[in-house]
């Protein structure tokens, strides 16, 4: 009998060792490295963006897509934090990012994403200069500021024609971070563009987190405005409309062009008092089979949760890499971002053709809806031919809701 | 802009300024007689907001009735820490205590991640959306009592440090350790019982502002630092300052936030506490150094 000698052990060694890593260039699940604001004032809505990515994984392979591996990373509300993590997934092993939500979040992870040469798919991040850089690892699959803006316009005359009033004047509010400033930015460019009903009397700035929106709502309401235009996020929208009830104030109707106002954690918080608010968002087409496939899924795991645009748009970008991790055939980062840049998902959950990227890695074509609260549900109100509900303007008075 | 709307936004801010003040009370008591800066003192109120939520939701216990048993809880909590951990460090250099209440800050704030999340939570009282209307003057209900609450509180705790004994024990160790030695004073003691009573300003304060603001685990910091700027405006050590110090600053940025731009008014409080330590260092109502 030929006995075991140490060279043999230590050959036998190196060749299990080594054995993993064989297995994973032969086809194993890519690994995808999830930035999300998980702590920090907007956690919430990173927790709910995650829950986009737990319903992923057996609808994807429903679609015939392979597996993901999913490498979770907490960016605290945080850009810097947002970089350093996004740095230590790619030193763990990351081939592909998804995330951040937040534009400042997300701006500095697609530095990090394209100094190292490895693709980044935003799920949601509105700024438009992000896929300005010329990046060519950079991928958004979600509209930019003025795409929202021109969609949310749009929606607005819309509906002020249908229920035959409209809003002459209106005081502007927005968070200081650099969403915020983007869409601030974007709505004197594009309002322009749509000859709206109504001027706006004043534009105040005010901090994502700030615990106290007093001051803020005394001076909007001084300028004796009839209704607000909104870009905020979910505390703020919280403390916004905790004031407006306290200062005794309900404008003809609030006008939110970004997250906040339909999240689930307003609608539970304020009950009855969540009711009213118009947002113009990024949303689903409720007659796609795979939006149909998303929000049962969400139904059964989370009966108590609407679908919202943190799901669809996170689930979309995990759909992205894993359709396009299929095409490329290998984890090569290049052979990774040549497949997004190449992607054609028709069969998809946002509204629009589908999903398709342009030469700067933005997905141009895609679609924004009027939604409404109302009775603790989101109704869609607009645009025409894709509603399930009509819009309720103005609000109801804050104290004649019982 | 009318003239009510300055009005309404100076109450408002008043209201707020009196709480702040009951918060950064306790942190001048602490420093007054102890000559320790806690660096934890924003995370310890936060933990009282967090007892006052779980008493809310548990037992739908009003956070303004409970804001005598919470701050009673907070008094344990300090003296433990001040006997226990901070009373080895009361010789030690400064940055040997900046160490370690910073640690200890640290620990509190991730503990508390730990159990709660990173969920902003609030408490829903029956009158947590209501106001008082004096003519065109409209005033958050909740902010009245909370304020009304801080003063009755910062007199008793000013009445106690006059009037009682034990106040005036402690305020003789804040005169003179050594004399206060010598006439046989248990000083360690007394050290702890002053850090336990700057915990229940801060307990009391926690209890008053979960009404007015939500509460995450990372909120700690941000009013430790407020504490700072309130106690160093009004007077390092200064119970009157303290108070004086939190209204100036809670009134600055409201109405900062009402003449110029919401979203810069904190910088006119740190331009207040600039301009203090530029021309009188030792704060309104501090004493000068000898």
């Amino acid at each position: 009998m030929k006995h075991l000698t140490r060279r043999h052990l230590l050959a036998g060694s190196a060749a299990l060792l080594a054995a993993p890593a064989v297995v994973r260039a032969q086809g194993g699940a890519l690994k995808v490295g999830v930035l999300l604001p998980r702590s920090g004032y907007q956690a919430s809505i990173g927790q709910d963006c995650f829950r986009g990515v737990e319903l992923a994984a057996p609808i994807l392979k429903d679609l015939g897509l392979p597996d993901l591996q999913i490498m979770n990373a907490d960016t605290e509300t945080n850009v810097d934090v947002a970089r350093s993590r996004a740095e230590k997934l790619i030193a763990d092993g990351a081939q592909l990012l998804i995330g951040a939500f937040d534009s400042g979040q997300s701006s500095a992870i697609a530095q990090v994403a394209e100094q190292k040469g490895i693709p980044y798919v935003i799920n949601i991040a509105a700024a438009p200069d992000i896929t300005e850089q010329g990046y060519k690892f950079v991928f958004r699959n979600f509209p930019t500021a003025p795409m929202i803006l021109g969609d949310a316009f749009a929606n607005q005359k819309e509906i002020f024609a249908e229920v035959g009033k409209a809003p002459t004047s209106v005081v502007f509010m927005h968070v200081n971070d650099t969403f915020g400033t983007a869409m601030q930015k974007g709505i004197g460019a594009v309002m322009p563009k749509f000859n709206m009903p109504y001027e706006i009397k004043e534009t105040i700035a005010y901090d994502p987190a700030a615990r106290d929106l007093s001051v803020e709502i005394a001076k909007a309401k001084a300028t004796g405005a009839e209704a607000l235009l909104v870009v905020s996020r979910i505390n703020d929208a919280i403390l916004l409309t905790r004031e407006l009830v306290k200062q005794r104030w309900t404008p003809q109707g609030v006008l939110s062009m970004g997250p906040g106002w339909y999240e689930d954690q307003y609608l539970k918080t304020l009950g009855k008092l969540s009711d009213g608010p118009l947002s113009f968002v990024p949303w689903y087409d409720p007659n796609k089979k795979v939006a149909k496939a998303l929000a049962g899924a969400l139904e059964k795991k989370y009966p108590n949760l609407d679908m919202n645009t943190n799901h669809i748009y996170t689930f979309e970008a995990l759909q992205i890499a894993a359709d396009a991790y299929k095409r490329a055939g290998s984890t090569d980062p290049k052979a990774l971002a040549d497949a997004i840049r190449a992607t054609n998902i028709t069969d998809n959950v946002s509204p629009g053709p589908g999903i398709a990227f342009n030469a700067k890695g933005q997905n141009d074509k895609l679609k924004n809806s009027g939604i409404q609260n109302r009775g603790g549900k989101l109704v869609t109100v607009a645009p025409k031919g894709a509603t399930n509900a009509k819009a309720e303007w103005p609000m109801a008075p804050y104290d004649k809701r019982g | 802009m009318p003239l009510d709307i300055y009005l309404n936004v100076a109450v408002s801010g008043l209201l707020t300024g009196l709480v702040y003040g009951l918060m950064a009370l306790g942190l001048s008591v602490i420093f007054g007689v102890v000559r320790v800066v806690n660096f934890a003192h924003g995370e310890m109120m936060t933990i009282a907001m967090y007892i006052a939520i779980v008493l809310f939701q548990a037992f739908r216990l009003d956070p303004l009735v409970m804001m005598v048993p919470i701050a009673g809880a907070l008094f344990a909590l300090g003296y433990v820490m001040q006997a226990g951990l901070i009373n080895p460090f009361v010789d030690r250099p400064e940055h040997s205590q900046f160490m370690l209440l910073v640690a200890v800050a640290i620990i509190m704030v991730n503990a508390l991640l730990l159990i709660f999340g990173p969920d902003a939570r609030s408490v829903q009282t029956s009158y947590a959306f209501d106001s008082f209307a004096f003519g065109r003057i409209i005033v958050d209900a909740t902010k009245v009592y909370a304020g009304l609450a801080a003063i009755v509180v910062a007199a008793a705790l000013f009445a106690f440090f006059r009037f009682s004994d034990l106040g005036k024990a402690i305020r003789a160790c804040a005169d003179n350790y050594t004399g206060a030695l010598v006439v046989g004073l248990n000083v360690k003691r007394l050290y702890a019982l002053t850090f336990g009573l700057g915990a229940a300003c801060v307990g009391a304060a926690g209890s008053m502002l979960v009404l007015i603001i939500d509460v995450t685990p990372p909120l700690g910091p941000q009013y430790t630092l407020l504490a700072f700027v309130i106690v160093i405006t009004g007077g390092l050590g200064s119970m009157p300052g303290a108070l004086i110090g939190g209204v100036l600053i809670g009134m600055t940025e409201a109405l900062a936030g009402l003449l110029f731009t919401p979203s810069a008014k904190s910088m006119f409080a740190f331009a207040i506490l600039v301009l203090v330590l530029l021309f009188r260092p030792q704060g309104i109502l501090g004493k000068r150094a000898s």
